[in-house]
């Protein structure tokens, strides 16, 4: 099918951007779009990547499926104890794995753009710990079940992310006092959290750490479907107000001048961003430095000046699904929580990250 | 409202056999088109107010420079014009309307802004940054139609950065990053341009050279505010000067009209001469400071 209308008008771009754009102008200029090379094909190979790994992750495991497999299994074309492991057992997981990742790399672009600051993520401005905090008090005083305790990290780390933002606030946010107010929310809700852990019976303990390190490991497709719709009307608020990050970060007086309404378009952006976080932490624990992580990382390999959520979003569901593979495959049969080898990756890169800003200083 | 508007299109007809821009021509302050106004404004920040009862027009199509000492509030009357500050009392008038009642977008495609400070994210390229400026124009399926390619592309060349298009905007020096910062908001464009002390911490090839931009600009049928802090700059390259102290406008018109050695010293406090600029024939301030050498 070739016609005028679906063929992209591409030409040669006459505007040297110092990298390579494409415009793509359709349906008689109602239309465009300019599209940078490298992030598209950065963007392209991660998701490749992820997908790549999903189909792995459903072939591993105590009852291995053969990769082919696993493929015949997606399309429907298999029953029996295949289709069972592989579709009603672990497609949940893998998708949510999927999924959440992108959230979370969504969710740390958003924070990091807003704050300027690469280490204004969730978990460092305190999101986390409060969310552990309310899922703490639902497992030790109430004793609830996965969607009470879920609720109660919502809460949490709603009520948190509140608390810092009025911490912060003075006429107006801005990203480092963001981040100071943070940290100190986090490090006292951190002492609460460690002394309801210590006051607890052994039994609850364990339960409310393996919570708190984040674990994919009881997902079931009951989990998925909240998910999906949250998620995907969340990404409806973003495509509406996602590209006034960039104008944003030129400056308070700059965007404004450009047409951008500031406190609005903060408030919109930061409620999505906190609205995503709270999504994770309520389907798997607060699974920590993902959202730091995944938009740095994707604006090295695309070179970019901005973190980009679309590629923060596919190096975020790279990552988490990579995580889970080795959660459950570095040990087995013993399944350790994904938040743990997300905490291990994401250490590291904070060391590097930490080390290089020092030398930049 | 749409009869106010017809009087602001009627006085325009009106003005231009006029003539305004015929340098010398109509006597400044008179009767000229204005889309641009703050009526009866009281500006201040938290609990200070720096200007009462403030009433100034920007006449189309001249290049107004506002000059005063430092503190007297030509900054903040520039944030207001541009809706960067919200009057406490009066409105701004853009095209008839009070400012504040358009749509953050709307007034963007009208209105310009250089700001003091802007910041480059981090490894941004110059027509990367020039195109954030079609920001105002663009709509989420349209976001890059050949009218924003070709508003870019221009700006680039107005500014003369077209060479430097693909370079880093981290890597440029200081007078060239000002250039990209003036080709986004022309990249915007807006029949109205305000520019922010545009000049500071450049030096003076560059100054002039950003000065001749702003007048070719201006020249080319933009209307112009600026606030600069060299008055003899402001002499020479404003058609419209507007001195402000303690928050209120002292004199306005064309420069070679209102600027005298009394006008300086009334509002500067600094004891000076001023004589012909023997270029460009405009006023030119020459301190007096300690006398003259032995």
């Amino acid at each position: 099918m070739r016609t005028d209308l679906a063929t992209p008008v591409q030409r040669a771009p006459v505007i040297n951007f110092g990298r390579r754009t494409v415009a793509i102008r359709r349906f008689g200029g109602r239309v465009s779009l300019r599209v940078d090379v490298r992030t598209l094909v950065v963007t392209a190979v991660l998701l490749a990547a992820a997908l790549a790994l999903a189909v792995v992750a459903l072939g591993l495991g105590e009852f291995s499926v053969a990769v082919p497999d696993v493929v015949s299994a997606l399309l429907g074309q298999s029953s029996g104890a295949v289709n069972m492991v592989v579709v009603e057992w672990r497609l949940p997981r893998v998708l949510l794995a999927l999924l959440l990742g992108a959230a979370m790399g969504v969710s740390g672009a958003i924070f990091q753009s807003l704050t300027r600051n690469a280490l204004g993520s969730p978990d460092v401005i305190g999101f986390n710990t409060g969310a552990y905090t309310g899922a703490l008090v639902v497992i030790l005083l109430m004793g609830g079940g996965y969607f009470a305790v879920s609720a109660g990290a919502l809460v949490g780390g709603l009520v948190t992310a509140a608390l810092v933002y009025l911490f912060a606030y003075k006429k107006g946010i801005q990203g480092f006092r963001l981040i100071i107010a943070g940290i100190a929310v986090s490090a006292m809700l951190a002492s609460v959290n460690t002394f309801m852990i210590l006051k607890a019976s052994l039994e609850q303990a364990m339960s409310a750490a393996v919570w708190g390190a984040g674990s994919l490991n009881k997902i079931t497709w009951e989990q998925v479907l909240p998910v999906v719709v949250v998620f995907a009307v969340l990404l409806a608020v973003l495509s509406l107000y996602g590209r006034r990050l960039g104008l944003l970060e030129m400056g308070d007086d700059a965007a404004r001048a450009l047409g951008v309404r500031l406190e609005g378009s903060r408030l919109v952006l930061a409620v999505v961003g906190v609205a995503l976080t709270a999504m994770v932490t309520a389907a798997a624990g607060p699974i920590a430095f993902v959202s730091l992580a995944a938009p740095q990382l994707a604006r090295r390999l695309t070179r970019s000046a901005s973190v980009g959520m679309v590629p923060s979003a596919a190096m975020g569901a790279f990552l988490l699904v990579a995580s889970d593979i080795v959660a459950q495959n570095l040990f087995a049969p013993i399944q350790l929580p994904v938040g743990v080898v997300t905490v291990s990756i994401g250490g590291c890169y904070l060391v590097w990250l930490l080390a290089r800003e020092v030398k930049r200083q | 409202m749409s009869k106010e508007l017809k009087e602001f299109a009627l006085t325009d007809v009106l003005d231009d056999p006029v003539g305004a821009k015929a340098a010398g021509a109509g006597v400044a302050g008179a009767i000229a088109g204005a889309r641009l106004s703050a009526e009866n404004v009281s500006l201040g920040y938290a609990g200070r107010t720096v200007s009462e009862a403030l009433d100034v027009r920007i006449p189309d199509g001249e290049f107004t420079v506002i000059v005063g000492p430092n503190a007297c509030g030509k900054s903040t009357l520039l944030r207001a014009l541009s809706r960067l500050l919200e009057p406490s009392t009066g409105s701004v008038l853009l095209d008839g309307k009070s400012i504040s009642s358009y749509g953050a977008k709307e007034v963007a495609r009208r209105l310009g802004l250089l700001p003091q400070t802007s910041i480059a994210p981090d490894g941004i390229t110059v027509a990367d940054l020039v195109a954030r400026g079609r920001y105002p124009h663009q709509k989420l399926l349209r976001q890059w139609s050949e009218a924003d390619e070709a508003a870019v592309l221009q700006a680039l060349e107005a500014t003369n950065v077209e060479g430097l298009s693909g370079r880093l905007v981290d890597e440029l020096s200081g007078g060239q990053r000002q250039r990209v910062w003036v080709a986004m908001v022309l990249a915007q464009q807006t029949p109205l341009l305000l520019l922010d002390e545009p000049t500071t911490f450049l030096d003076i090839a560059h100054q002039i050279e950003l000065l001749e931009l702003f007048r070719r600009l201006n020249r080319e049928g933009n209307t112009l505010v600026a606030v600069l802090h060299d008055l003899n700059h402001a002499c020479r390259y404003a058609t419209h000067l507007i001195a402000m102290k303690d928050g209120a406008v002292v004199a306005e018109g064309r420069p070679a009209d209102v600027v005298t050695a009394e006008l300086v010293e009334h509002v500067f406090g600094l004891p000076c001469m001023v004589i012909d600029d023997p270029v460009s024939h405009t006023p030119l301030v020459i301190p007096l400071g300690s006398g003259a050498a032995a």
